[in-house]
């Protein structure tokens, strides 16, 4: 049963429904990160202590992952527009790219941020901030690493120029997960 | 903008071959599959929550003596009875029914297109689901049994297994309930995404029936509100495994951010779970009194507006946790409002009956039974929304009487009006209306003696959630015991005439006069498919040209007129 | 082999994604990036708060606009996400006159009360001992 159904292809409301369906999952994400970090702030705003756990964190490895997200935005959204343009090379190029960003921000975080932070003797049961930490970015990283999973599976089928418009869908989920880390970065890394 | 309706493409070549067993049974991605799929599951769990409700019920009415069929309760196993049957009523019972199952078979067929708009996505849906009812069945079996916190798995108690007694159980029962969460989320963006964009040519917004605006909007609803649960169930998994201190006061973590985090899902998912059923009420007073809704337009402002008030209460469910007063003005304040857009659209179904010619066959029965019982129940919500008097009634059986008074109503009126009535176009097949009527009745009048007891019973303060008084003496009301057994015994005649049902269910599946496409004469598309609808269901997608309750429109000769009929 | 096999635009529905300088909004995130690690050295509360969480939303609402192409989306795209971020403010502030208390009717978290004494009392010893052991 590879056909989509009649229904995949309507478009009622003005907009492809794979892209629809994104922003409704973006929607559902906003709340779950919403909650999450409502907690964190709730506890922030009211534990004086917070301040002085947070400065052990390290603000230019947050600014470089920052960074790297960012640039694999970029190279999201470049994929993108080669994909409408028909190019499905380029596209999977710059998935690639993408996808590769993130295992960078991944490794950085797991392979040094996070080692040399419990090697400290922070770790997530050390105090609630640090709890926080952990389970936010945790969390975050859950998504980046579940987005280059998809983008891993959608690129090669791009490349053949087959199913261009799932290009824009990853990429879309992957700003969301670039927005989410924008306020993370100050709320964990900055605010001292 | 939509495309025009095409011939059903050869690429559906699949059905020159029949599908195996597997493929059709368990594997399918077919919306209608995946809805009997839901519906059998939570009939199943259904079944399993009412076992557990009839022993915990014996327990009360006859402490001590062995419940046959079940054996001592003891006051772990009762704990564990209570907090289960609650759990699995509302996220095993009540929200596949409602949502996924009535959702799945409703929505292609009503607005007109041939499935799903992502069939796939659909069916790891259902298999999401039925693994964390598979993991909440699970955890009756690990060592130390099933968690008995409470549905609400309040921390402390649900995060330390020192305190729960649980630790397994305890961990699994979270994990049941964020897996459920999943499967909805993913469900729910099918029916959102699916309604908004692949409605039939020509239906408009204002030309879709309400029982799909409904489950829409209750889609919208859950999605809107879980997340914080979401972060909270994991929060509260690591209390409970790898040591942090988010709920535990006594490491610098706050208890009432659980409550919080719980009840801002809580209250909307109340409403995620009625809507469905108001919109299966609707869909069937209208055919069965040949009326037009009264006020179309009303009932949908009204049902976004009480969607969005919906998120502002939640912390009526915490008036007495030491919340700040202020707070709890404010809430009292909200939920007192939310009971006029709900009280104004049961007067809207009144004034549709008004003037009909009715129809009381079951499916009537039941739904307007739905009216009567959910009106009680959201009068005694009144009484609970006021603080004041909330601190003296929470947490008795006035509450318990309150929410059955709306779940039941929701979960089971609803569901048995809504089988009855798609039962021919689902199997093709009648139901026997008059075994119909005895199974009515014989679960209405014992539902309500069970219940009024226990109002009474609460307003005289008995708690809530203790298997027995003898610690707290002043909880109990010995001299009203009488009412526990009278309760208890009106429970069992109610199972039994479930019965019936199950009986009434199976003959018709197999020996029910054949239905025709339209059996009831209604207006909307699913009956201008066979019955049952094939996969893909119909040859040829409908267009719409007018909405759907135009029934006894005047100047012509039949009283319905079809959706899809040009003139 | 499906209908849908590339990238499609169905009949009567037209869209058109104006593709911008996506780099040169690149550069403008690097250079705010900048800005927000440069803050804090300025030694201002105020000043970090700004360019902390003040940038932090300019992002946001950068990437929303030019990578998310949110403004030639349909408008209920953005009242939809407006109305999820309102919801959380909804949560928050019913929330946080509990959560964010040590004390409150009838009850007292201890811990609390005691990290902040503690924190009033050794302002840099508290942050190292709970930090860097066990609590």
């Amino acid at each position: 049963m590879s056909a989509s159904p009649i229904a995949t292809t309507r478009t009622a409301a003005g907009m492809p429904t794979g892209r629809l369906a994104v922003w409704w999952v973006i929607a559902s994400e906003i709340v779950i990160f919403g909650g999450l970090l409502g907690s964190y702030i709730m506890f922030r705003l009211s534990h004086d202590a917070f301040g002085e756990h947070a400065a052990h964190t390290n603000m230019w490895i947050g600014a470089v992952n920052t960074l790297v997200l960012l640039t694999s935005s970029l190279f999201a959204v470049l994929g993108h527009k080669a994909a409408d343009a028909g190019d499905g090379r380029k596209a999977a190029k710059f998935l690639y790219l993408t996808a590769a960003g993130g295992l960078l921000f991944a490794s950085i975080k797991f392979g040094y941020e996070w080692p040399a932070e419990i090697h400290h003797g922070f770790t997530i049961s050390s105090n609630t901030f640090w709890s926080f930490y952990y389970t936010a970015a945790g969390i975050h990283a859950a998504h980046v690493i579940g987005g280059v999973i998809i983008m891993l599976i959608i690129a090669p089928r791009a490349k053949r120029n087959l199913d261009l418009h799932r290009v824009e869908l990853i990429g879309l989920y992957w700003h969301f997960v670039d927005v989410v880390w924008i306020f993370l970065f100050p709320l964990l890394y900055i605010a001292k | 903008m939509a495309t025009a309706p095409v011939s059903h493409p050869d690429s559906h070549g699949h059905g020159h071959h029949q599908p195996g067993f597997v493929a059709k049974y368990l594997w399918s991605t077919d919306h209608k599959m995946i809805a009997m799929q839901y519906l059998f599951t939570g009939i199943a769990m259904g079944v399993l929550g009412g076992f557990f409700a009839y022993a915990f019920r014996m327990q009360l009415a006859f402490p001590g003596i062995a419940v046959p069929g079940f054996g001592i309760v003891g006051p772990n196993e009762y704990n564990r009875l209570i907090t289960n049957h609650g759990a699995i009523m509302i996220f095993w019972v009540a929200m596949p029914v409602l949502i996924a199952a009535f959702g799945n078979y409703l929505i292609p067929l009503m607005i007109g297109c041939d499935d799903m708009v992502f069939p796939k996505i659909n069916r790891l849906s259902y298999q999401i689901f039925l693994l964390s009812a598979l993991v909440l069945i699970a955890s009756f079996f690990v060592p130390g049994g099933a968690f008995g916190g409470a549905w609400t798995m309040y921390p402390p108690l649900s995060a330390k297994p020192e305190y729960n007694l649980t630790p397994l159980g305890s961990t699994l029962f979270v994990v049941a309930v964020a897996l459920e969460f999943v499967a909805f989320l993913m469900g729910g963006i099918n029916f959102v995404t699916t309604t908004m964009n692949s409605r039939a040519p020509g239906m408009r917004m204002y030309d879709i029936p309400i029982v799909v605006w409904m489950i829409v909007v209750a889609s919208i609803l859950f999605m809107a509100s879980v997340g914080p649960l979401i972060a909270g169930a994991i929060m509260l998994l690591f209390d409970q495994n790898i040591g942090t201190a988010f709920f535990n006061p006594d490491k610098g973590g706050d208890p009432i951010l659980w409550q919080h985090l719980f009840w801002f899902f809580g209250h909307p998912e109340v409403y995620v779970v009625l809507l469905p059923a108001v919109g299966i009420v609707a869909e069937i007073i209208t055919v069965m009194s040949r009326k037009k809704l009264f006020a179309y337009r009303t009932v949908l402002y009204t049902t976004f507006g009480t969607g969005v008030l919906s998120f502002m209460v939640w912390a009526h469910h915490q008036f007495i946790a030491g919340i700040d007063p202020r707070m709890a003005n404010i809430f009292t304040i909200t939920t007192l409002l939310i009971s006029i857009p709900i009280a104004e659209m049961m007067f809207v179904y009144i004034a549709t009956l008004y003037g009909g010619s009715i129809t009381l066959n079951t499916p009537m029965l039941w739904a307007l039974s739905f009216i009567a019982t959910f009106l009680i129940g959201g009068v005694t919500g009144i009484f609970l929304g006021a603080s004041g008097a909330d601190i003296y009634l929470h947490d008795t059986y006035f509450v318990l009487a309150h929410f059955h008074y709306t779940f039941f109503p929701i979960a089971i009126i609803g569901t048995f009006a809504g089988l009855t009535f798609w039962f021919p176009k689902m199997f093709g097949r009648m139901m026997n209306d008059t075994l119909g009527k005895i199974h009515f009745w014989g679960t209405i009048i014992p539902f309500n003696c069970i219940f009024i007891p226990l109002f009474v019973l609460g307003a005289a303060g008995e708690n809530r959630r203790v298997y027995d008084f003898t610690n707290q003496p002043g909880l109990a009301r010995p001299e009203l015991r009488h009412l526990d057994q009278f309760a208890t015994v009106a429970l069992l005649i109610m199972l039994s005439f479930q019965l019936v049902f199950f009986y009434n269910l199976i003959t018709s599946l197999l020996r029910g006069p054949k239905a025709e496409k339209n059996p009831w004469k209604s207006n909307t598309l699913e009956w201008t498919a066979d019955s049952p609808p094939p996969h893909g269901n119909w040859p040829v997608l409908p267009t719409v040209y007018r909405g759907p309750y135009e029934y006894s429109t005047p100047g012509r000769d039949r009283d319905y007129w079809p959706q899809n009929e040009p003139k | 082999m499906s209908l849908h096999d590339h990238a499609h635009v169905e009949p009567g529905y037209e869209e058109h994604t104006h593709h911008g300088n996506y780099v040169r909004i690149w550069a403008i995130l690097v250079v705010l990036l900048m800005v927000s690690v440069a803050g804090p050295f300025f030694g201002h509360p105020v000043v970090t708060l700004v360019t902390a969480f003040g940038i932090a939303f300019v992002k946001a609402y950068l990437v929303a606009k030019n990578f998310m192409h949110v403004n030639v989306a349909p408008r209920y795209v953005a009242y939809l996400v407006g109305t999820m971020l309102m919801f959380m403010l909804l949560f928050f502030a019913g929330a946080a006159p509990d959560v964010m208390k040590s004390a409150g009717s009838n009850w007292v978290k201890p811990a609390w009360v005691a990290a902040h004494e503690e924190a009033v009392a050794h302002p840099a010893a508290a942050a190292h001992g709970a930090g860097a052991h066990h609590e």
